[in-house]
């Protein structure tokens, strides 16, 4: 009985199906807030569904120089990882799916494979523009994940577990003391804009200069899961920060953090759509200059910051 | 896997994102670098100068009207300056004023249209949202006056074919109200916002004596401290006129070119204003002879580009014997070469399109035959080479039933 309890809570409710879903409104949210701020009109709210379901019954093309086990690998992979990963974050109480003490680091760790993925696709698709796709992919992921890594492990300074469940209990019972944390915050969703690849940091996917980077040669039924396991990693992602940096509203009757929790999410994606509408694309140069001469740093203010609160004010 | 030795050729057109009209750009990049870039135009040869010979001088204009989508007016107005210059016709100043009135109404349209590309070529779909929405409040203002969004057949030779009347006056100065008020809040975005100004200054620079030896026009060369403009310094229409500064900026950068735009339409709002107030009274036509007589011209005209050239000789018939129409993007399209060198590839977009490219415009076709032979070829030549030249790559357009010129 437990087994299938387990079962339906990986592949239903709140596991696969719920983050898909989950995933399909975050786009949704994403896109009608950036149309609204630039005037637009904007999608309806079943457009990422219809989309999603659209190219699924669109033919998908393997290119004859590609090779074809990791092309289409990549989307399964990618999708796969940020599901795993979800199972080991708290959503809207401080108990996840499965927990251990160390599970931050590998929430961070499924949460790389799929840039990975983005790399090894682009890559292995052999065309010139999913190539240069596939090298500032991952030439921006050594930017952003040392200041995200660092900006995530300083709250688990403070809290002293290495554990997300852990931590969010710590916080629960001492009230507060994640205001210490808002600028690994700030820091965060700074770095998951570069982790989504959205403006200004979309320069894995330049449109206007290497078509679609990765995913140019991608279509059909392999792009809708690239694409949907971009949505679900924006829900992942969003809700790391919100289990790591806002842990209130844990204790809370059921279906009131359950809400709560989406508050907190829907927050956090409509922080990321304000940010892409008012900025434009930085050069790769420019964004890595800016992620080690100020995002690290800060960061690294962080630490020290929940060093000397840990260590002087909360003995 | 070093990539950054290795050179790569990445193939920007003649189908790309970046590109608005099939052209070719082939890249050679080190890493993230240009280190060369070969450019290839003639995607887009029309056969508009040989169609011209076909048809009479009232039907060219039209055609003339057709070599650009969004400087129409600039080759409808350059065309029929010359035409009336060999005719000798007096043109009524009311015409005059009005035709300036569309000529800038069209600048704005044209610069406010380039400012949102140049936000979508750099990732900022903000900037295009926002000034192609103010953009419509001039489209719907060109409708209102001449009848027509682009292509506004407003032109005729002795005149203009529609009166301002003085109910449309307010509906104009409304427009250009509006619109400074957001030019205003632009350029004060293009001095605020960082990351704008990190993706435009220092990027495809072009010093002074490029653009002078390169031949560069309009705001890609006021941008490098060319102090040219055809308005002042060969006044045609009403320019003569009105008071109004050439915008100019020395960064030499496409910061500059954005610049110098924005200046322009500021320029743009205030010559209207002078325009619509002081417009005088009276005919908008004179009676054009149906036979043009013998004789050529040459007419300069200020595009939103740069200088619009345009040539005509008549012999004396309805049609006339030779168009040729040197559009701006050709004498900027070397400078684009110079400022590319030792880019970033990143760069490449913005740089294209900071000279405001319009390839159809540009290009031409000449039949180089072996033996060194110079003939021209007749406009049966040109339409049977098209259509076999599409018959050999799959499509057939041998069906297609041509128009001939008329009474050929």
């Amino acid at each position: 009985m437990s087994a299938v309890i387990a079962l339906f809570q990986m592949l239903i409710f709140p596991g696969f199906l719920f983050l898909v879903l989950l995933g399909l409104t975050g786009q949704f949210v994403d896109r009608k807030l950036y149309a609204r701020l630039q005037n637009r009109v904007g999608p309806p709210w079943y457009q990422p569904t219809a989309d999603f379901f659209k190219l699924l019954g669109k033919e998908s093309v393997i290119p004859e120089e590609a090779d074809r086990r990791m092309f289409t690998l990549a989307p399964v992979f990618a999708l796969a990882s940020v599901i795993a990963s979800s199972f080991y974050i708290p959503l809207w109480s401080t108990k996840p799916l499965f927990a251990f003490e160390g599970d931050l680091i590998v929430v961070l760790y499924l949460l790389l494979i799929p840039t990975l993925t983005f790399f090894l696709g682009g890559w292995y698709s052999r065309s010139v523009f999913s190539t240069l796709g596939a090298v500032r992919s991952i030439t921006q992921l050594f930017a952003y994940e040392i200041p995200l890594l660092i900006a995530v492990l300083s709250p688990a300074l403070l809290a002293n577990t290495w554990s997300i469940s852990g931590m969010t209990e710590y916080y629960a019972s001492h009230p507060g003391r994640w205001l210490f944390n808002l600028i690994g915050f700030a820091v965060a969703m700074v770095t998951l804009l570069g982790k989504l690849e959205k403006v200004p940091f979309d320069i894995p996917e330049a449109e206007t200069e290497i078509v679609a980077g990765s995913f140019t040669e991608y279509s059909g039924r392999f792009l809708a899961f690239f694409r949907l396991a971009i949505d679900t990693e924006a829900i992942v992602s969003a809700s790391l920060l919100a289990a790591v940096f806002l842990p209130f509203g844990l204790a809370l009757a059921p279906w009131l953090a359950f809400i709560v929790f989406l508050a907190k999410i829907f927050a956090i994606l409509a922080v990321l759509a304000l940010l892409r509408t008012v900025f434009a694309r930085l050069r790769l140069d420019q964004m890595i200059n800016f992620c080690w001469r100020i995002v690290a740093p800060v960061a690294f203010f962080q630490v020290l910051l929940d060093l000397v609160v840990k260590e002087l004010l909360l003995p | 896997m070093s990539d950054h030795e290795k050179i790569m050729q990445v193939p920007v057109g003649p189908q790309h994102p970046a590109l608005k009209e099939p052209e070719s750009f082939m890249v050679d990049l080190r890493g993230e670098k240009i280190d060369a870039v070969r450019m290839r135009f003639g995607y887009n040869h029309r056969g508009i100068e040989k169609g011209c010979e076909q048809r009479s001088f009232t039907q060219d204009l039209y055609l003339v009207e057709r070599i650009c989508g969004i400087c129409s007016y600039a080759h409808s107005t350059a065309f029929v300056q010359a035409v009336e210059e060999i005719a000798g016709l007096e043109i009524p100043r009311r015409a005059l004023y009005i035709r300036t009135i569309v000529a800038e109404l069209e600048r704005i349209h044209s610069h406010l249209l380039w400012l949102g590309v140049a936000g979508h070529e750099i990732g900022f779909d903000t900037l295009l949202m926002y000034t192609w929405r103010d953009r419509e409040q001039v489209m719907i203002l060109l409708a209102q006056l001449t009848g027509n969004r682009v292509n506004y057949g407003l032109n005729t030779i002795g005149g203009v074919r529609r009166d301002i009347t003085a109910e449309q006056i307010p509906s104009i100065l409304k427009v250009v109200d509006l619109l400074e008020e957001r030019t205003k809040y632009y350029i004060e975005l293009a001095q605020t916002e960082e990351t704008l100004r990190q993706r435009l200054a220092n990027v495809g620079v072009l010093t002074r004596e490029d653009a002078l030896s390169l031949g560069a026009v309009g705001p890609t060369a006021r941008a490098s401290g060319v102090d040219r403009d055809t308005r002042r310094d060969d006044p045609y229409g009403a320019y003569g006129e009105v008071s109004f500064k050439v915008v100019t900026a020395q960064s030499c950068d496409v910061f500059g070119r954005t610049v110098v735009r924005l200046g322009e339409l500021l320029e743009a709002y205030a010559i209207i204003r002078q325009l619509v107030k002081n417009i005088p009274d009276g005919p908008v036509l004179v009676k054009a002879p149906r036979r043009i007589p013998a004789g050529e011209a040459v007419s300069r005209y200020e595009a939103p580009r740069g200088e619009d050239v345009h040539y005509v000789r008549g012999n004396g018939t309805e049609k006339p014997e030779r168009v040729k129409v040197r559009a701006p993007t050709l004498a900027n399209s070397q400078a684009v070469a110079k400022m590319l060198e030792d880019g970033y590839l990143a760069d490449l977009p913005i740089v294209i399109a900071a000279i405001d490219p319009c390839f159809s415009c540009t290009d031409r076709m000449i039949a180089v035959k072996g033996n060194g032979e110079s003939r021209a070829m007749t406009w049966d030549e040109v339409s049977r080479y098209g259509v076999q030249f599409y018959k050999a790559r799959g499509i057939d357009f041998s069906r297609v039933r041509l128009r001939e010129g008329p009474a050929a």
